[in-house]
């Protein structure tokens, strides 16, 4: 990328920095009270990198994005803020807003049967989202069209410019989102679960396409996903995220190799791995929490092997583990130094006494 | 698992006896005109001559994407869809041939925990219910009946207690326990676990896998797990077959399938999928398919999996690659100590 990099940001260590997210809040009113999706997420995303958030459903990630895109409905209660190179979104009148998001920020959705209008052929929906910020002719949006098609690897992009979504498969789709996202250079790109409506074989081409599209467009990329192998193969940095709070925060590296937040380690031992024969397997017991009137203390406290007493009154802020850059949420993080998931996490789930009860029952009835 | 080569499609397995065996089944579903005289104008082939066996205590693995037959096999081994042709042998016998009140007492034996624990279980009924109810309708609810439902629910991990609560007061983990707890209900010995996890989050979907390693080896089930996550299936399978358009295209045990898969589907399925370590993740080999899965309603020629293949595109001579279109590669072991349905197949070391 040649462009000017003279960013606008009063904030001057951080020029680098083209989105920067502080203090974000989220909260949706309900009859049982204030449902608390985001609290207190702050990030800032550099140039050109690829930020993956990692959480499972529920933990607010996707919530987080749409605040930044200011895409939440009315009655979202959003504070903090969300600069662009300097310039404040939270807020910002929608007009403002229009001229910034799939210009500077494009967004690509989970699922892309419903991200596109069945109604308009997709040239037509590419074509508008080059026409809706440049003042070119109908055709020669048409043109930057297929030229976006052919990018994302649609075989004959020309004919394939006045199919309907329909006639096109999962996997297509997707690459045409992909294609609108990619239609005005934008600097930074919001990807919320691309792939996990797809195949594992398309999903691979669809992170192909991702890859080619941000080292193309030399854009920052927001990498949204449950999937921490997707994560493990395409973040320069990682967020974990747990009922709304990032909870750890370093490089791929720091996050997988030696995880300092138990949640993130109970989460690696809960993976079944495909490069290695089976070993016992370390669930998180419990369930996420509810995110309504949430109770003091660290929100994993009642799932968390470790947890103390202070866990349940303090709720730990963002601290400097194995380095300033990697950071954990977790009064007891120094207690996984060196630990493996099967030492921290119980691997028992099954009531045994039950069990064997059972089993000599079924062996009398036999 | 022992026997590197292992039985030919088709053939009776080696030692031990296989309590559950499918052969040659064959699934077409005929796709009709619409208005009011509804022609038969084609016809989807979601299985193809589709044979594996099934030992005691054994768990095979079935995976392949969405649309690849792995769910219809399932159903057609419990003779819950009629096959088109073909056999399915449970202990000898062959149920493709029962009379459907022969096939209810076998029911008892072969039982299916199924993708989804929001749609699987009445939301109208307590849970206890819903445990009880196979025992029901096969007369075995009796005066201990209510006891039996506690056991199974602690069994599985839940608390009797919750019993009388519905299956919206559970998460979807402890639902799909609710499932498993109503599919041991009659003591099976074979359980048909059709995507059990897939909708589940990881932390979560773990506990469920423990709970079914458990089970298993204590009360000597054999499973079908039917996923499209390889990832589960190495986990959890002692044999995998893997499936493609209808058809098994690579069969072996899992240590053999991971760690010199033959066939090109295998070989680009595992490596789509991404590892969770970033170092391995990023250097490793990938090999990419081109394109979607072609519609089973008229599949290609020949290999079903040539549109898409790697190593027809790119290595093949066009002398070889006529063989791809004319001749169905059969499932036999060609020297990679496993079978594979590819005329030029060729172990790959891929992780």
């Amino acid at each position: 990328m040649t462009e000017d990099l003279l960013a606008t940001s009063k904030n001057g260590a951080a020029t680098d920095v083209v989105l920067e997210v502080s203090d974000l809040t989220v909260g949706f009113p309900s009859d049982d009270g204030l449902v608390q999706a985001v609290r207190g997420v702050s990030y800032g995303l550099r140039r050109s990198e690829v930020l993956g958030i990692v959480g499972e459903s529920g933990s607010g990630k996707s919530v987080t994005s749409l605040a930044v895109m200011g895409l939440l409905p009315g009655n979202a209660k959003v504070s903090g803020s969300v600069r662009f190179r300097g310039k404040e979104l939270l807020g910002a009148p929608e007009a403002e807003l229009n001229k910034v998001r799939g210009r500077n920020v494009a967004m690509i959705f989970q699922d892309p049967m419903t991200s596109l209008n069945p109604v308009y052929s997709v040239g037509f929906q590419v074509a508008e989202a080059v026409r809706a910020h440049h003042a070119v002719s109908k055709a020669a949006a048409l043109d930057r069209a297929a030229e976006l098609l052919e990018l994302v690897r649609i075989p004959n992009p020309r004919q394939r410019l006045d199919n309907y979504p329909h006639e096109m498969s999962g996997g297509m789709r997707q690459r045409v989102v992909i294609a609108i996202a990619m239609a005005n250079n934008p600097e930074v790109i919001i990807a919320d679960e691309p792939t996990t409506a797809l195949d594992v074989t398309v999903q691979a081409q669809i992170m192909e396409s991702l890859q080619l599209a941000q080292q193309e467009t030399g854009a920052a990329m927001v990498l949204i996903t449950h999937d921490l192998g997707v994560i493990a193969g395409q973040a320069d940095r990682v967020m974990v995220m747990y009922a709304g709070k990032l909870v750890e925060v370093g490089t791929a590296e720091d996050v997988f190799y030696t995880p300092r937040m138990p949640y993130t380690f109970g989460l690696l031992g809960s993976l079944p791995r495909l490069d290695r024969p089976s070993e016992r397997l370390t669930p998180i017991q419990g369930a996420p929490p509810s995110v309504v009137n949430m109770p003091p203390g660290c929100p994993f406290t009642p799932r968390c092997p470790l947890s103390v007493a202070v866990c349940e009154e303090v709720e730990p802020a963002l601290a400097p583990t194995t380095g300033p850059e990697h950071l954990a949420a977790c009064h007891r993080s120094d207690a996984l130094i060196g630990a493996t998931p099967g030492d921290v996490f119980e691997t028992d789930v099954v009531d045994t006494e039950a069990l064997a009860h059972f089993v000599t029952e079924t062996e009398g009835q036999a | 698992m022992t026997a590197p080569a292992m039985h030919e499609s088709g053939s009776a397995a080696t030692d031990p006896e296989p309590i559950l065996s499918a052969r040659n089944l064959v699934k077409h579903f005929p796709i009709r005109s619409t208005g009011l005289v509804r022609r038969q104008v084609g016809v989807v082939h979601a299985v193809c001559d589709v044979s594996f066996d099934l030992g005691p205590g054994e768990t095979l693995g079935l995976v392949g994407e969405s649309g690849c037959g792995k769910s219809t096999t399932a159903r057609l081994v419990l003779n819950l869809i009629e096959a088109t042709s073909g056999q399915v042998f449970y202990n000898g016998t062959d149920l493709t041939a029962l009379s459907a009140k022969k096939m209810r007492e076998l029911r008892r034996d072969l039982q299916i925990v199924f993708q989804d624990p929001y749609a699987s279980l009445d939301p109208r009924m307590p849970v206890n219910e819903i445990v009880a109810e196979p025992l029901r309708i096969h007369g075995r609810y009796d005066d201990a009946g209510k006891t039996q439902v506690r056991d199974l629910l602690r069994t599985v991990g839940l608390k009797p207690e919750h019993g009388n609560r519905f299956p919206h007061e559970f998460s979807g983990g402890q639902r799909q326990r609710i499932g498993v707890a109503r599919a041991l209900a009659l003591r099976p010995k074979v359980l048909v676990l059709d995507e059990p996890v897939s909708a589940l989050d990881v932390s979560i979907q773990a506990g469920v896998l423990n709970l079914l390693d458990e089970l298993q080896s204590e009360l000597g089930l054999s499973y079908l797990f039917v996923s499209h996550d390889l990832s589960v299936v190495r986990h959890t399978a002692d044999r995998i077959a893997v499936m493609y358009l209808g058809r098994i295209v690579e069969t072996g045990t899992a240590s053999e399938l991971f760690e010199g898969p033959a066939h090109p589907y295998t070989q680009a399925l595992i490596s789509a999928i991404p590892l969770p370590d970033p170092r391995k993740q990023r250097a490793r080999e990938r090999i990419t398919v081109v394109g979607d899965v072609p519609s089973p309603a008229d599949p290609p020629s020949g290999c079903r999996f040539r549109t898409r293949c790697p190593k027809f595109a790119a290595e093949l001579s066009d002398a070889e690659r006529s063989r791809c279109v004319e001749e169905v590669p059969e499932l036999v072991d060609r020297g990679q100590g496993h079978p594979a349905a590819c005329h030029y197949a060729e172990r790959k070391v891929l992780i």
